[in-house]
């Protein structure tokens, strides 16, 4: 039974592993300081999981259904369980690998350059183990759409949707957080506080003041918040009432321009004023903490996976 | 209709196997099903449906598109769970799907290897002397066979792993007649060559094909059966098999 379901993924294991061999010879030939390539290897390892997922796990059941050949394949001694186990851990499995040796193969080779950065979670989502966790993900989701969509072309497109959702939220929502956080008071330094606003048209949040993280080398800073002795933030208003001039002269209107020295001035005493009633809070995660959270996101990965294995299984066994 | 032998209902079947002097306790049943119902939406493709098929015999199950006979025979392998009511397969069962699904990417040999991981019993030596006789090439992708083709590596299939049922759902409804008449004769032969007692049974909306082949007959009309019995006690009233079952089933338009 492994057979067949290693015959029914040789193909597409064969053209992954050229693919990662084309990488590979690629990235031998480099220079070992091209920072571009270094972005453009990062980006494979982030997409390479979805494509897995939804090129390889959307079509797995689908297809089987589309075509209808799952009259042959589940009406043999082997039961439909037993059939989609075997057959989603070998896809699994190879998603695994090919993932796995992408990710190792541009750590090893991107390693001088991201040790030179000093910025290890800026890289965090395409180094070591943590796309293994993104592949098996991505892989059981797809085979669990394709199973409830029954049709390959709708369970490709949703994976490729619901996968990048996921990634981001989790991102965004669950990452910061995933282990408790450090914090620390610091006072609030008018010389490295500017105000401004830093975002993408829709999501441009408002202007505020923005004190300067201090110098960790590799940590991750989550948040700078603005806040006095009860712990209260610093709203806009009051800080309209105690700074009436901020951000109305000499507005910087994007861009890198040098704001005038009256405008510094005004903003660092104005700084200085708040400074007596205000300090900050910085959020963050300590560059020890690098491996612990890559260990974790793995894990959570890889326990929904299972979960959307479980799921898959029930669903296969309730189609008809 | 005097002399149609049509028999209304559940009981029907048995009250014309009585009929043809078959004894009742002693004959054993590879499927039986009792009050069988499968729905979907608010549509039932099978209703109400009792049906008992003798076991060792060639069975034919005929009727109408729309009859339910695909359903039920999803039904009996499992592919397909009951609404309502019970069936109940005795047998080791071999299943041919209508179309005959086969791998388009998969060689015929890499299907008989596929039969052989996926069975706990195969009969590899039988297997590849089958796909010999019926002239395939064993390095053949299945995508490139000819509709005929399919048909003898899928009935293959089933039969190599030596099943004591065969159920096979309308597998010469796409062939060109003289594949038909091949593969109905090759069915006939493989139900021998796998040993003596095996159940065969075939669905058809073409009489012609059953009654070459058959031994026994099982009309289905509207989830019901209309009619039952061997085919040599159904054609003891001298009508042909054709207008006894066409009357049937207008009796059951009705």
């Amino acid at each position: 039974m492994i057979w067949l379901a290693w015959r029914q993924a040789r193909v597409q294991v064969a053209i992954a592993l050229t693919m990662t061999l084309a990488v590979a010879v690629t990235v031998l030939a480099a220079h070992r300081a091209d920072s571009t390539l270094r972005q453009w290897l990062s980006v494979l390892v982030i997409v390479v999981p979805g494509l897995l997922g939804a090129f390889w796990g959307a079509p797995l059941v689908a297809r089987e259904l589309e075509s209808g050949s799952f009259r042959l394949a589940w009406t043999q001694d082997t039961s439909r369980t037993r059939w989609l186990a075997l057959r989603l851990t070998v896809t699994v499995a190879a998603s695994i690998a090919v993932t796995g040796l992408l990710s190792w193969l541009v750590t090893w080779w991107a390693g001088p350059l991201d040790h030179a950065s000093l910025d290890q979670f800026g890289s965090f989502d395409a180094r070591d183990i943590v796309s293994a966790g993104y592949a098996a993900f991505a892989l059981t989701l797809g085979v669990l759409l394709g199973a409830l969509l029954k049709r390959t072309v709708p369970a490709i497109a949703a994976t490729l949707l619901v996968f990048t959702a996921a990634r981001v939220a989790f991102r965004l929502l669950a990452r910061p957080s995933l282990l408790s956080p450090v914090t620390r008071a610091l006072a609030l330094n008018p010389a490295t506080t500017g105000y401004g606003s830093s975002g993408f048209l829709p999501l441009m949040p408002a202007p505020a003041l923005q004190p300067a993280a201090p110098d960790l080398p590799n940590a991750w800073v989550t948040s700078i918040a603005v806040v006095n002795g009860r712990g209260n933030g610093l709203s806009a208003s009051e800080l309209a009432a105690t700074c009436p001039d901020i951000g109305h002269r000499g507005a910087g209107g994007g861009g890198h321009v040098q704001a005038p020295p009256s405008v510094v001035n005004a903003t660092q005493e104005c700084v200085a004023r708040l400074a007596a009633t205000y300090h900050e809070v910085l959020t963050y995660q300590p560059a020890s903490r690098y491996w612990p959270l890559q260990w974790s996101e793995l894990c959570v990965f890889l326990t929904v996976a299972l979960l959307l294995a479980g799921a898959c299984a029930w669903q296969v066994w309730r189609i008809e | 209709m005097p002399g149609s032998g049509c028999q209304p209902g559940v009981s029907g079947w048995h009250r014309a196997g009585t009929g043809a002097g078959v004894d009742l306790c002693t004959v054993d049943y590879a499927i039986e099903a009792n009050g069988l119902g499968k729905r979907y939406g608010r549509r039932w493709a099978l209703a109400d449906c009792t049906l008992a098929v003798p076991a060792g015999q060639v069975v034919g199950l005929v009727g109408p598109n729309g009859a339910g006979k695909t359903t039920f025979m999803e039904l009996a392998v499992g592919l397909l769970r009951p609404t309502s009511g019970t069936i109940k397969v005795r047998q080791r069962t071999g299943f041919v799907a209508q179309g005959a699904p086969v791998y388009d990417g998969l060689s015929v040999a890499d299907h008989l290897r596929m039969g052989q991981a996926l069975n706990t019993r195969w009969d590899a030596g039988f297997a590849r002397r089958r796909v010999r006789e019926a002239g395939l090439d064993p390095r053949q992708q299945a995508g490139r066979l000819s509709g005929g083709q399919r048909a003898q590596l899928a009935l293959t299939l089933a039969v190599a792993k030596r099943p004591e049922l065969l159920i096979l759902d309308e597998p010469v409804a796409n062939l060109d007649p003289l594949a038909r008449r091949e593969f109905l004769d090759s069915v006939a032969h493989a139900a021998t060559a796998s040993g003596d007692g095996v159940t065969v049974l075939f669905s058809s909306h073409l009489i012609a094909d059953l009654e070459r082949t058959c031994g026994y007959l099982i009309l289905l009309a509207a989830s019901r059966v209309r009619l039952a019995g061997t085919v040599e006690s159904l054609l003891a009233g001298g009508q042909s098999l054709d207008d006894l079952v066409v009357s049937c089933l207008r009796e059951a338009a009705r």
